[in-house]
Order: C-alpha cells, then sequence, then structure tokens
C-alpha cells in the first residue's frame, strides 16, 4: 500500500519553523498560536500545552497516542470546550470566550473525530447548511424565496462540484442517514469546506475509509494546500501523516512532546517514547498498531 | 341506537374551533419539537397566556381585540424568554422539566383566590368576546347544513380559527422550506455539528421556542373565543393530548397536526356519543354515566396505539424517515 501512496510523491512545504526544531518552536507565518492552554477533567490534565503555533499555508498532521489530548486541544481550539487557562488566537485574532459558531464564521472549521453527519437531512441540504452568509437564514427574510432563491441556487451548484470531488454526487437526494461510515466522514469533509475556511482542522479524516478512497482523500487535502488552505488534522495513519503532512506535531499526556517535519520527528527519542512510553513492560495492547507503524516509518526511511 | 347523532356529533368535529385550536397548538410543537427537536412539555402554558393574555385587558381594560391579541403575543414571547434563556445552552430535557414546571405554576397562579379580582381564579372569566363579536359578519340566528348547524356566534369564531389556523400553516411551510428551516432542522439532528459550520444555535433555539410558543398561544386565544376562560382547561394533560395529535399527524410536518387534531376529536366524540348511548340501551350494565365519559379517553389512547404501532411516522409522516430512527 505504501508503494502506491509515494507513486506520486507530493511537494512538501519546506522552512515553515524558526531555529530548531523542538516543541513549541517558532514558524515563519503562524496561523494559530496557542499559549498556556491547559484543560483538567478532574483529577487528570488532559490538555497542558505551553506552547505551540500553526505553520499557515501548509499541512500540519497532530499525533499522538489514544487519549493523547488531541481531541480535547481541537475542542479548546474551536470554542467547543473552555480551558481552565491560556491564551489562543487565529489569524492575529484572540478566540478566548469566542463562541464555537463564530470561530466557525471567522474561517476556522473542524471536523468531529466521531462523524456528524445530519442524519435526516439530504445530503445535498447537508452540504447547504455549511455555506455561510446565506441571506434565507435570517427569520424575516426566509419568508420571501424571491430573497434568497438566487443565493441558494448558487450554493447549490457549488454544493453539487464539490459532492462530485467527493464522489457523493449520485447520493444526492438520500438521507445522509443511509450512507455508511466512511461516506459520512467524505460529507462532513466536504460540508466544511463549503465555507470557504481558511483553516480546517480534521479530526481523524481517514478513519474508516477505504484504501482506494484514502488516496483520493488526500490528493483533496493536498489540493486544499494548493488551493491556499491551510490545514491541521489529527491521524493515526502514519503513512498518511508521512505521505501528506508537512509539519507534524507529537502529543502524549496531554503535551507537546515533539515537533518536526515527518521524516526527522519520527526518529525524536520523545516520540519513539510517547508511543511506547509508561507501557514499555505492559501488554501493549491497542498501542501495538501504533509501535508497527512506527517501526515501519523507521524502516522505510533508511 | 342514534347512529345519525353520533355520526352527526362526529362531522361537527371536523370543523369545530376547537379541532382548529388544537391543530394551531399542535403546529407550534410541530415547529418546536419536530423541526428544531426542543422538547417543550408546556404547550398547556403558552395556551393558556393566550387566554388570559387576551381575555384580562379585554375585560378589565376594555382594550379593542387587536391590542388583546398583542397583549397575548407579547406575554408568550417573555415566557418563552424566560423558558428558554437559561435553559437552551443546556442538554434537551432541562427545557423539558422547566416548561412542564412553568405552565403548572402559570395554571396555579391563576387559580388561586389570591388575584381573584385579576384572573376570576377558578370560575374564570367570560363575556370579554363583545368588541370582537361586534365584528361578526353573519347575520343573527341559527343556520348551516347537515350535521353543521351553528349560531353565528359560533360560525364566526369558527371561520376566524381556521384562518388563523391556515395563515399558521402557511407561515410555518415558508420558513421551514427556506434556509432558516434547514438551519433549525439540522438542529435537530445534531446541535455541535451546526454551531461547528458557523450558525447561532443558541439564538435560533430561542427563535423556534418563541413561534411555536405564539402559535400555542393564538390557538389558546382561539379555542377560548367560543367559551368562557377556566384555568382547569390548561392541565398538563392538555399538552399531552396535544403531543398525541401530532404524533399522530406527522411531527415533523405542516398539515399533520391538522389532520392529527380532525381524527383525534372525531374519534373522541364518536367513541364518546357511541358510550354514552351504549350505556343508555343498557349494553354496558357494569358501567354508569360517569364512568363512560372517561372510558372514550381510554379508547381514543388504544386507537392512537395502534396508529402509532403501525403508522410510527404518523398520517403524513415520511415512511422513509422510519428506516433510519434510531
Ligand atoms: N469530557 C471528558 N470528561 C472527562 N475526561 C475526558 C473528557 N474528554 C476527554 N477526557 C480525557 O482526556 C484525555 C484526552 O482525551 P482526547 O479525547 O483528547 O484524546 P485523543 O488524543 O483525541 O485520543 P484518540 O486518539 O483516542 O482520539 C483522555 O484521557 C480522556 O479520557
Ligand atoms: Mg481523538
Amino acid at each position: 500500500m505504501s508503494s502506491e501512496i509515494t507513486s506520486s510523491r507530493p511537494v512538501k512545504s519546506i522552512g515553515l519553523h524558526v531555529g530548531d526544531a523542538a516543541p513549541g518552536v517558532k514558524k515563519v507565518d503562524p496561523i494559530l498560536i496557542a499559549d498556556g492552554v491547559k484543560r483538567t477533567f478532574g483529577g487528570l490534565t488532559a490538555v497542558d500545552v505551553d506552547h505551540v503555533e500553526i505553520p499557515r499555508g501548509a499541512i500540519t498532521a497532530l499525533i499522538g497516542p489514544n487519549g493523547a489530548g488531541k481531541t480535547t486541544f481541537f475542542n479548546l481550539l474551536t470554542g467547543f470546550d473552555k480551558p481552565d487557562t491560556g491564551s489562543w488566537s487565529f489569524d492575529g485574532r484572540s478566540l478566548a470566550h469566542v463562541p464555537a459558531y463564530r470561530v466557525a464564521r471567522m474561517g476556522l472549521i473542524r471536523t468531529f473525530q466521531l462523524t456528524k453527519s445530519l442524519a435526516l437531512l439530504s445530503v445535498m441540504e447537508n452540504m447547504k447548511l455549511g455555506a455561510k452568509n446565506q441571506v434565507g437564514e435570517n427569520l424575516f427574510r426566509s419568508l420571501i424565496p424571491a430573497i434568497w432563491r438566487k443565493q441558494d441556487t448558487e450554493i447549490e451548484v457549488k454544493a453539487m462540484d464539490l459532492l462530485t470531488r467527493f464522489k457523493l454526487d449520485a447520493k444526492k437526494d438520500d438521507y445522509a442517514a443511509s450512507m455508511s461510515g466512511g461516506q459520512r466522514k467524505l460529507l462532513e469533509m466536504a460540508r466544511a469546506l463549503m465555507s470557504d475556511p481558511t483553516l480546517v482542522m480534521l479530526d481523524e479524516p481517514m478513519a474508516g475509509v477505504n484504501p482506494a478512497l484514502k488516496q483520493s482523500l488526500l490528493d483533496h487535502i493536498l489540493g486544499l494546500k494548493a488551493e491556499g488552505m491551510t490545514v491541521l488534522f489529527v491521524e493515526h495513519d502514519m503513512h498518511m501523516v508521512r505521505h501528506i503532512a508537512d509539519w507534524v506535531i507529537v502529543m502524549a499526556e496531554g503535551r507537546v512532546v515533539a515537533e518536526g517535519d515527518p521524516h526527522t520527528v519520527m526518529e525524536d527519542p520523545a516520540v519513539i517514547d510517547a508511543y511506547l512510553g509508561a507501557h514499555h513492560d505492559i501488554d501493549l495492547g491497542a498501542d501495538s498498531e501504533h509501535v508497527e507503524a512506527l517501526k515501519e516509518l523507521i524502516d522505510d526511511e533508511q | 341506537m342514534d347512529w345519525g347523532a353520533i355520526f352527526g356529533n362526529a362531522a361537527v368535529e371536523l370543523i369545530s374551533p376547537t379541532t382548529a385550536a388544537y391543530a394551531l397548538a399542535a403546529l407550534g410543537l410541530a415547529i418546536h419539537f419536530g423541526f428544531t427537536g426542543l422538547l417543550n412539555f408546556g404547550q398547556a402554558g403558552f395556551m393558556l397566556l393566550g387566554a388570559y393574555g387576551y381575555a384580562i385587558p379585554a375585560i378589565h381594560l376594555g382594550w379593542p381585540f387587536w391590542a388583546c391579541v398583542l397583549t397575548a403575543l407579547v406575554a408568550s414571547v417573555i415566557f418563552a424568554l424566560i423558558l428558554g434563556i437559561p435553559t437552551l445552552r443546556l442538554r434537551a430535557d432541562y427545557l423539558a422539566i422547566v416548561t412542564i414546571a412553568a405552565a403548572e405554576v402559570l395554571r396555579l397562579i391563576f387559580t388561586t383566590n389570591e388575584f381573584d379580582a385579576v384572573t376570576g381564579s377558578a370560575s374564570g372569566l367570560s363575556n370579554y368576546q363583545g368588541d370582537l363579536l361586534a365584528l361578526n359578519p353573519f347575520p343573527a340566528g341559527r343556520y348551516g347544513f347537515g350535521p353543521f348547524v351553528f349560531d353565528n356566534r359560533v360560525w364566526f369564531f369558527l371561520l376566524l380559527a381556521w384562518i388563523v389556523l391556515a395563515l399558521a400553516a402557511v407561515f410555518t411551510w415558508l420558513i421551514m422550506r427556506s434556509p432558516w428551516g434547514r438551519v433549525v432542522k439540522g438542529i435537530r439532528e445534531d446541535e455541535d455539528a451546526v454551531r461547528a459550520l458557523g450558525k447561532n444555535v443558541y439564538s435560533y433555539k430561542i427563535q423556534s421556542l418563541i413561534l411555536g410558543g405564539a402559535l400555542g398561544t393564538l390557538a389558546g386565544i382561539v379555542f377560548v373565543l367560543p367559551r368562557a376562560v377556566v384555568p382547569s382547561y390548561f392541565q398538563p394533560s392538555l399538552t399531552f393530548f396535544i403531543y398525541a395529535i401530532l404524533l399522530l399527524g406527522g411531527a415533523a410536518t405542516i398539515l399533520g397536526p391538522i389532520v392529527g387534531s380532525i381524527v383525534f376529536w372525531v374519534l373522541l366524540s364518536f367513541f364518546s356519543g357511541f358510550i354514552s348511548r351504549a350505556v343508555e340501551a343498557g349494553w354496558l350494565p357494569f358501567m354508569t354515566q360517569v364512568q363512560a365519559g372517561q372510558l372514550r379517553f381510554i379508547l381514543v389512547g388504544v386507537a392512537i396505539m395502534l396508529i402509532v404501532v403501525f403508522m410510527p411516522q404518523g398520517i403524513l409522516g415520511n415512511r422513509k424517515e422510519l428506516a433510519f430512527v434510531k
């Protein structure tokens, strides 16, 4: 499988950081900056990030073992959860106390690890909901179709175009509930793109997507970068990370433990530690998959 | 047994103002529950505000009818805000608890003797429709055809009720087919997903609560116009009957509440006519007339259960949806 993917090597962005690659390293042009963001659940510290910057116009992967705090960090950054302390900004504007819907309107759109398709809406309606600045979404204007009809048609054309790109066009009139898990992932991603975001945050976009479709999803993500979008994604699939990420941030136990380009970061002992970590001597269980992938990756690089 | 009278009385319910009033209240619940996914268990409270919001200024202040309607609607919006602002940020069940309690609080306030001078307490208010009746276009007398023979007053209130219902149905249809409707339906499915797409979910939920509540309030007005305003109409069971009507007709439909209300009232009238005559005729020797009055609700309940079991999407609901109901 890896040979298929590497057949068309994407162009990687380089020179994203200033100084040595280390946790919290400065970026030449950061789009998202988080400082001292901490979130605890009772006694458990889920996220404790001192400083991290996401480079603009690049594809950044956020990796880490299960329970590292990646999803929680996503929730904090997008206003779906509130940190105990800390500040974070997007495009130079502070996001503290900004509700989730306003964060989205600023151009930071996210998807969810547990897919959120709107089950009893058609695929097309799901897509149209993603478009922003719709005049017909105002209660009073909604009463007069003449006001919103034209915009709605334009939105539909755009949605159709995206659906075709994601090979969902044949399903446009079906309920989202009738789609498979992988198709819902695709729909959620396509829907996120309806608003022309500047930063897309994808939480495990590949989970449950079959290998053939994965390849085209990868191409889509690379396409987003080509269009000038910034992508931050969480992923356990190391092949994907290596293939498309320009930059990798590794989290473990809530902290950023390593950063770097995908080829060097894997050699960082802190990363090996993060994945093997405290589990060294006990049964690796669910983590064994990561270890495999990691080994494969290191072999591959040599 | 006088089958003619039984069917005649049942037929009257097809067009009675009460049928229209229940349909209107159910349409409000369709906005809340069917389209937005809000669990409002206090629709009786919104209806009560309609009834008293209209009658109190009419009796005590002599206000014209439009000012009374406006008063009722303002009261209803305030009620919706009081219920919605603290609860709509929380999980769906909090709204359910708060609405059922608030509707009961309202009913008890209007029942207590404390405010008798204003509310008329348990015996309520009557003869507040004078201003509106002055506009009655129907000439005095009793007329009609077949079983539909009413006096001019009833004809007038009947016409008013159906006109208000028709306008409300068109209004609901317009908003639900618009992008606004798309947002609230999205909220019903998963509000976090809609939030992540940049929609102010909280504001949409409050708008929906206000709109559905306002329809409940109008329903309260058209419901009481042909009668006196009495607090005991607005029991929690009223809300549950309206839910039954909504589920019967189809929760996320426009015409469902109307069809549901017609079926509900026709069945209720048919069963009550049938049972009371059956008792009279000695067919049910173990039963008194009072017990028979209760039995009709049991029969309607059974009929509704059958419909829900064999048509869970309601009479007009979309069968396709059923495959995906979790
Ligand atoms: N709402 C919550 N209440 C309590 N603990 C939570 C909550 N959400 C997350 N946690 C805890 O925070 C830690 C981080 O969880 P998170 O979901 O962010 O991990 P993750 O890195 O996304 O893992 P995965 O790769 O499995 O998705 C976990 O230990 C989890 O148990
Ligand atoms: Mg996660």
